[in-house]
């Protein structure tokens, strides 16, 4: 993660050619003379307007400041997984309840193969995979990641359990598998209500993970990214319904998905409203995934619920929801990568704080910055 | 005037659960006193064994070391300004290049090199050069830019320079987003108040990087565990002095009791302001800022932010309460909306 390094290349070989440039009439168009005259500058990217930074930022050899995560593709990944998982698990207990059995089974066996997945994605991502149990040493509820790991150790076990007990009827009537014939259901039943107890919080601590974090995108979007993980989930485990379970038993997978849309396009809409630090969940790649998860998402829902009797728009729909729900992982995941490889998303709202403490404080405009 | 409420600083070793433990310690970092010889980093990579950082030249002034990493737990930062130290104006020299300064062509061709310090994330290259130029020129508009190469012409003055160096290093922060976050509780706080990774525990997973407001903590490749300053816990546990304190020739790098530290920072800035250098500012000693204050603070003669620091940072775990509070909001909407879904009418 070296940036846009020229890797190859030997340093000295820059400044040999800054030299030569220098030698040229017109500096070799080295001085970008715009940029820092305060005209366009970033300007439009994408065709989108952005804010305009003002004019004059500094920044140490204009790198960044903060650090950006070290995390690669395995923890967006998790975030959809463990969300399928809570979406699954929902929708599992709700079907179990309700008599309908095979949106059951679907939903305990894709929750089961989605938390198994998250749980390798999470020891995959570790730069010491060898020392995951490192995590249960603690309980510290001021890390996210803590919490995290006590969910996923309580949702796991139970969703096994429940996808597990799906097995029952393919155990011998007689002796002792008889009597695991008739007792796994209920187990099955008991784990599976308890799986869908966690499932919301399996669901929704993720936002709070990203959050408490000082990437100027993902902190500041604080209020709205569990939300936005919710209706995510919703969308996801409903899809995976749609995808598993006949149309006769799909309904409230159906229902599921406007519900999850609707939560999903509120908490990003309310993101899109915030000033410079909103930005990069608008343009670059985060954006550009963003909207292709809006755009599958739109079209998931009208085919979910245009597809009542169709096997087929119902699969075609599942999977759209599917993929919208890995794409606004993926999104909120490289918006808050881009926020802190730019200093401009740390320094400039920094600086504006500070001016506004300093107006209110000294009752008065802002002292000018500057030796 | 440079005000010091000792009044709300909270002694994070007690505050953590240490019995009357020691005063709490730390760096004053006075960079008007920094002539860059990178002492501290030598040192501090001699005594805590760390690995070598890439050895290249990253045209960043004298600065071949780039930002705080895995592996640099000193960095020392170089910034060549075309403006002169305090009211010191020289007069032009015969023979002496005189017009605009080629600092700024200069800095922003330095934005755009990389190194491999073995590190992840290590040292990214700039995303945009312009924010260099300003680290130069000041981050006031000063005028409209000369139409003559940079380094020619004359403006009948010779250009002024000044040269900030800066000792970066980890601020042990009274309130640590890393050790909030850490889930293994490798990160710890020691009876000094001072903030560490334990190596033995540490798995690696990362997340204390990209919560840490000044961007310190980074990742060693291979190694796959978190790495940064330990304020040498080894020496200051045997009442020694941290290795970069004791090679500072100059003493810019200051170590001792927080509270004796600030007050002889407070003088510090006082006499630089009366000798004509109104730029003079402390950074990270306010108990009452974003951090509470930080258990290694600098004297700056620029905005923070020319020296690659964040102007106002806040530990993210400011918010946390507020955030489990939205989750749960969440997770409850979440829970309805599946009830709701099965609940309503039959399908």
């Amino acid at each position: 993660m070296t940036g846009r390094g020229l890797p190859g290349e030997p340093l000295g070989e820059r400044f040999r050619q800054f030299r030569a440039r220098l030698e040229q009439p017109n500096g070799g168009g080295l001085r970008r003379g715009a940029r820092r005259g305060g005209s366009a500058g970033p300007g439009l990217v994408a065709g989108e307007p952005r804010p305009v930074p003002p004019a004059g930022f500094a920044s140490y050899y204009g790198r960044p400041i903060l650090k950006a995560p070290v995390w690669r593709h395995d923890i967006p990944a998790y975030l959809f997984t463990g969300g399928l998982a809570a979406g699954t698990a929902l929708l599992a207990a709700g079907a179990d309840l309700t008599g309908r059995p095979a949106l059951r089974r679907s939903g305990r066996l894709v929750a089961l193969g989605a938390v198994a997945a998250s749980t390798y994605f999470l020891i995959n991502d570790l730069g010491r995979p060898a020392r995951f149990h490192h995590m249960l040493r603690v309980a510290k509820p001021t890390s996210p990641m803590s919490m995290g790991t006590w969910i996923l150790a309580a949702f796991g076990p139970a969703a096994g359990l429940a996808a597990v007990s799906e097995a029952a009827p393919l155990l011998p009537r007689h002796g002792v598998s008889g009597l695991a014939r008739r007792l796994l259901p209920v187990t099955g039943r008991a784990a599976g209500l308890a799986a869908a107890v966690t499932a919301p919080a399996l669901a929704t601590y993720t936002g709070v993970l990203l959050a408490d974090t000082a990437m100027p995108a993902w902190h500041d979007a604080h209020p709205d990214l569990p939300f936005l993980f919710a209706g995510s989930a919703l969308v996801a485990g409903a899809g995976a319904g749609l995808v598993a379970a006949p149309v006769g038993q799909a309904g409230p997978a159906r229902r599921l998905v406007v519900a999850g849309a609707v939560v999903e396009t509120l908490a990003e809409h309310r993101i899109s409203r915030l000033g410079l630090t909103g930005e990069p969940y608008r343009v670059g790649p985060g954006g550009r995934m963003l909207r292709s998860s809006r755009l599958l998402l739109a079209v998931g829902t009208a085919g979910a619920l245009l597809g009542r009797r169709s096997r087929v728009l119902s699969v075609l729909s599942g999977a759209a929801l599917l993929a919208s729900s890995v794409l606004t992982r993926f999104g909120v995941f490289e918006a808050g990568v881009v926020s802190a490889r730019d200093p401009k998303y740390t320094v400039v709202p920094q600086r504006e704080r500070l001016e506004r403490q300093a107006s209110t404080s000294a009752g008065g405009p802002a002292a000018a910055p500057g030796g | 005037m440079v005000e010091i409420r000792p009044a709300v600083a909270v002694n994070p070793a007690e505050r953590a659960g240490y019995v009357d433990p020691p005063p709490r310690m730390g760096f004053f970092t006075d960079t008007s006193l920094c002539i860059g010889c990178k002492a501290c980093e030598v040192a501090c990579k001699e005594w805590n064994l760390v690995p070598v950082s890439g050895l290249d030249l990253l045209g960043m002034s004298y600065d071949n070391t780039g930002a705080l990493t895995a592996n640099s737990w000193r960095h020392v930062a170089f910034v060549e300004q075309s403006r002169p130290v305090g009211w010191q104006a020289s007069a032009p020299l015969a023979g002496t290049p005189t017009g605009a300064p080629v600092g700024v062509a200069t800095a922003e061709t330095g934005a755009g090199t990389v190194v491999d310090t073995g590190t992840d994330p290590g040292v990214p290259s700039a995303p945009d050069p312009a924010p260099a130029g300003r680290m130069v020129d000041g981050t006031q508009f000063l005028g409209m830019p000369g139409t003559e190469l940079p380094g020619r012409g004359d403006r009948g003055g010779r250009a002024d320079l000044r040269w900030l160096m800066m000792s970066d290093v980890c601020k042990h922060c009274t309130n640590a987003a890393c050790l909030d976050v850490c889930p293994t509780g490798s990160l710890f706080r020691t009876e000094f108040g001072t903030v560490v990774v334990q190596e033995d525990i540490c798995n690696g997973c990362g997340y204390c990087i990209p919560a840490c407001p000044y961007g310190v903590i980074d990742q060693r490749r291979g190694d796959g565990r978190a790495w940064k300053c330990t304020l040498c816990y080894d020496r200051t546990k045997s009442g020694r002095t941290p290795a970069c304190a004791q090679a500072c020739p100059t003493e810019s790098i200051q170590y001792g009791e927080l509270d004796e530290l600030r007050e002889r920072a407070r003088a510090r800035v006082e006499r630089l302001h009366a000798d004509g250098m109104p730029e003079a500012r402390l950074y990270g000693h306010d108990p009452t800022d974003g951090v509470g204050g930080d258990g290694a603070f600098f004297l700056l003669l620029d905005e923070p932010e020319v020296y690659g620091l964040p102007p106002d940072p806040v530990v993210t775990t400011r918010d946390l309460p507020r955030m489990w509070r939205w989750a749960g909001a969440a997770a409850l909407t979440m829970a309805a909306a599946a009830v709701a879904a099965f609940v309503g009418r039959p399908s």
